[in-house]
């Protein structure tokens, strides 16, 4: 320790957002040659760690140090000059511009106010050569596969004196062989002493590059270890925290589930997930566990049409479908309510009333109404059930909360009154009030005979909720497990942990 | 309703001018039965006008965009014409020109909605396609006709009133029945406001998305069926040149945003009267004819800026006040362990 002072030192970190904390108090160094990743669930508070540190947003608390040096970029790009340079998830890169443009870009070498075109592939060449990449440089980018295109947006990175690498999941679109090229890279930047601050959701390929790792978890700190000090059980207990559950268990009794509602049988879309065998039966909650990125939200888009299956088949009710489209999944009364509901679910510039009857109105087609009585009786129920705040059906609902929002997604579906209701992150960002509603809902819903698809990165949630819980690990269905006395939340991490039973 | 608030100030201004300049201007008569007036005229004379932005508003509410009804209005107007000289009746005339727009918008919609076109490069093909259609139609003619019943459209009237206002009320009541008595509307709107979720929910939205274009379409060729029937002839070059965008710059006025989503027909039909009133206006002030481009592009410029909230705030709310600092980076020293 005493051999290498560390070349960034962030300390006591705070960052207030309207209504949240999105940090508190995080402290995290990097040392001159390691890889350090950066560990946390969504919305743990890792992007917004790397955006304050890359001057994206200002700092409200804390400070930060940079080779002894108390710092505070103003913008990326002031960043970027003193040495820390970030590359995105999405490849920031224009597809149409050459290997060696789109590398400097902004900052073309020049002669006589003209760019100097061979200076530029020359010094193009050289910089991949540090990559160990053999390009034909005036080439466009788009000839290259998305790999190489994150290498030569990581060429364009180091160019600039890089001190601080970030690298903000580049994995997650790449192939293992893809992988690991980019490891190979990342290998020999860190021999040239540079520190690499990495963020994956993929644990294997943590423990296969990290030196150490800093794990946050709601916005605060959890600690940093040395990776290989810390066990991935260990790792996934900490990213997801062990708040013991207050609620007991919401299902008494156990119940017999003897009919199949819907079934899958080797579903799978390549890229996405795996082919898995499912079976959802009529009163029956199935949760989803795994890390983000692990497949769940894949498995869902699959049951309801939203996305084509590659492989695989569906039955509802015993009899083989074809759900090509969210509508055809609905004709068998499934319903979806995704995860992105600003993306994936409202219609911003529309009434909380219109958005809650859209997707009856899309069922029933524009030339059958429903009936305006109808839909202020079926609206004015369910603001009222689900304590939908402001209770004025005409609001816009891009003014609601996230939770209310929420709720008026869930609405949209409940009046449908589906047979399987696939829930998406139900919870996500919403108060615990609302939470625990939305929880108590999902239990009166199955005892009434609907099936429930429940996806949740809340173990004790997954846990509380369902009768069988499925794992999910590196985009695989690797267990199901009935939610007995011998689940616990330990037994699910190993799962997710160990990717097979336990 | 306040969205309308601006559009009528601005339409209200443009009367007052008016009156200023023409005193006669609000006075209506009767005259051999029929009505006249300054006010009628640009009823009269904006109706083609109306009906093609009314079909544009929708296209526009999708998210989308049609380039291509000026062409159509000139194909409509062209075998509405040819039909006419030919002997054929009129009513096969007007059903074949407006059974032919039909399908044309329905091509567009189909570009854009089934093989995935950007709307403004699929509808950019019809509008430069379009006009040769119409000048083979034609032969490269312009076709005259003589034909009362067909003179009736948009040069007639009806019951005292100009025979084209009544009609574009008649498409006005139909495409508020079917937008807001029917649910179509807030279909549109969902596709446009959302594309991705309003398919997670159900909707389908290729069909709407044909359907919104056919009916644009359908009322170019309405308009078309106007303009050549009020002159007696068909010119396929010159019939509905340009149309598209004073039809845009309606529905931007009016208050329907180009990103789609939310869309107003009484915006529409405001935005589409503001323009033509300005006609008139340019015509009763006095500009010189080689400037009213000119004027038409200022005063646009202007009512444009004046419903932009953001651009209200700067001018009259924000004036003088000094921007925050922002505090300076701190620059300080530390040793480090």
């Amino acid at each position: 320790m005493a051999a290498l002072a560390p070349i960034l030192r962030m300390t006591g970190i705070g960052k207030q957002f309207p209504g949240v904390k999105a940090l508190d108090g995080v402290d995290l160094r990097l040392l001159p040659g390691e890889v350090h990743a950066l560990m946390g669930e969504n919305g743990a508070g890792k992007s917004t760690l790397i955006k304050v540190l890359t001057g994206v947003h200002p700092i409200d608390e804390g400070e930060i140090e940079l080779a002894g040096r108390a710092v505070a970029f103003g913008s990326p790009l002031e960043a970027q000059a003193a040495g820390v340079s970030t590359v995105y998830q999405e490849v920031n890169l224009c597809a149409n511009l050459s290997v060696a443009e789109n590398i400097f870009i902004g900052r073309e070498p020049r002669r006589w106010g003209r760019i100097d075109w061979r200076r530029m592939r020359v010094r193009a060449v050289d910089l991949l050569d540090r990559l160990e990449l053999d390009l034909d440089v005036s080439a466009p980018l788009s000839t290259y596969s998305l790999a190489i295109q994150q290498m030569v947006a990581i060429a364009r990175a180091i160019d600039i004196e890089a001190r601080v690498l970030i690298l903000d999941e580049p994995t997650s679109s790449l192939d293992a062989g893809e992988v690991e090229q980019l490891f190979r890279v990342m290998r020999n930047l860190k021999e040239q002493g540079i520190a690499i601050l990495f963020v994956s959701h993929f644990l294997d390929q943590i423990y296969e590059i990290s030196d150490r790792m800093t794990i946050l978890r709601n916005g605060r700190l959890v600690g940093e270890y040395l990776t290989r000090e810390l066990s991935q059980v260990e790792l996934v207990a900490k990213m997801i925290g062990q708040e013991l559950a207050d609620l007991e268990k919401l299902h008494g009794e156990a119940k017999v589930f003897d009919r199949p509602l819907v079934e899958a049988r080797g579903l799978g879309r390549t890229g996405a997930v795996e082919p898995f065998t499912l079976t959802v039966h009529e009163g029956e909650v199935v949760g989803l566990a795994g890390l983000l990125g692990s497949g769940r939200t894949e498995i869902a888009r699959l049951l309801f049409g939203a996305d084509h299956a590659s492989s695989g088949e569906i039955a509802v009710g015993g009899a083989p479908v074809s759900l090509r489209t969210p509508r055809a999944a609905m004709t068998h009364r499934i319903a979806f309510c995704s995860e992105n509901r600003k993306s994936d679910g409202l219609i911003p510039d529309l009434t909380v009333r219109e958005n809650i009857i859209l997707a009856l109105q899309a069922t029933r087609g524009w030339t059958r109404p429903v009936p305006r009585e109808q839909q202020d009786e079926l609206v004015g129920r369910y603001i009222k059930a689900l304590k939908i705040n402001p209770a004025n059906p005409e609001h816009l609902v891009r003014d609601l909360s996230g939770g209310n929002q929420q709720k008026v997604v869930l609405a949209r579906w409940l009046i449908l009154e589906p047979r399987l209701l696939i829930l998406d992150e139900p919870t996500r960002g919403i108060d615990v009030g609302a939470k625990a509603e939305i929880q108590r809902l999902v239990a009166r819903l199955s005892d009434g005979g609907m099936a429930v698809l429940f996806i949740s990165a809340e173990l004790e949630e997954v846990l509380r909720l369902s009768h069988r819980v499925g794992v999910l690990r590196d985009r695989r269905l690797v267990a199901q497990l009935p939610n007995d006395e011998a689940l616990t939340n330990d037994v699910l991490l190993e799962t997710i942990a160990s990717g097979g039973p336990a | 309703m306040r969205r309308l608030l601006w559009p009528l100030v601005v339409l209200a201004l443009l009367l007052v001018v008016n009156v200023i300049f023409t005193p006669t201007f609000f006075s209506i008569q009767m005259r051999e039965g029929h009505l006249y007036g300054s006010l009628i005229d640009i009823l009269r004379f904006g109706a083609p006008l109306i009906l093609v932005s009314l079909g544009m508003t929708l296209v526009i509410a999708t998210g989308g965009i049609d380039l291509s009804v000026g062409s159509v209005v000139a194909i409509s107007g062209a075998l509405a014409c040819l039909q006419i000289s030919q002997d054929a009746g009129i009513l096969t005339a007007v059903v074949l020109a407006l059974g032919l727009s039909v399908l044309l918008g329905a091509w567009n919609g189909f570009l854009v909605a089934a093989v995935g076109i950007q709307p403004i490069i699929a509808t950019l093909i019809l509008m430069v396609a379009g006009r040769g259609l119409a000048q083979l139609i034609t032969d490269g003619q312009i076709i005259t006709v003589n034909d009362p019943a067909y003179k009736l459209i948009g040069g007639g009237y009806w019951l005292t009133v100009p025979f084209g206002i009544l009609l574009v009320l008649a498409v006005l009541a139909v495409t508020a029945f079917l937008t807001r008595r029917l649910a179509l509307g807030m279909l549109i709107e969902s596709v446009g406001g959302n594309a991705e979720a309003s398919r997670l929910a159900g909707i389908r939205s290729r069909g709407i998305v044909i359907m919104v274009y056919a009916f644009a379409a359908l009322c170019a060729g309405i308009a078309g069926l106007m303009f050549s029937s009020n002159v007696s002839s068909a010119d396929g070059n010159n019939a509905g040149l340009w149309i598209e965008l004073d039809a845009i710059l309606a529905v931007v006025i009016g208050g329907t945003s180009l990103a789609g989503g939310r869309f107003s027909l009484g915006g529409t039909v405001l935005g589409a009267l503001i323009i033509q009133t300005l006609t008139t206006t340019i015509y009763s002030v006095g500009v010189p004819p080689e400037t009213t481009l000119l004027f038409k592009a200022l005063v646009v410029t202007a009512v444009c800026l004046i419903q932009s909230p953001a651009f209200r705030d700067k001018v009259f709310r924000r004036r003088g006040r000094p921007p925050t600092p922002r505090p300076a980076a701190e620059e300080k020293m530390r040793v480090t362990a």
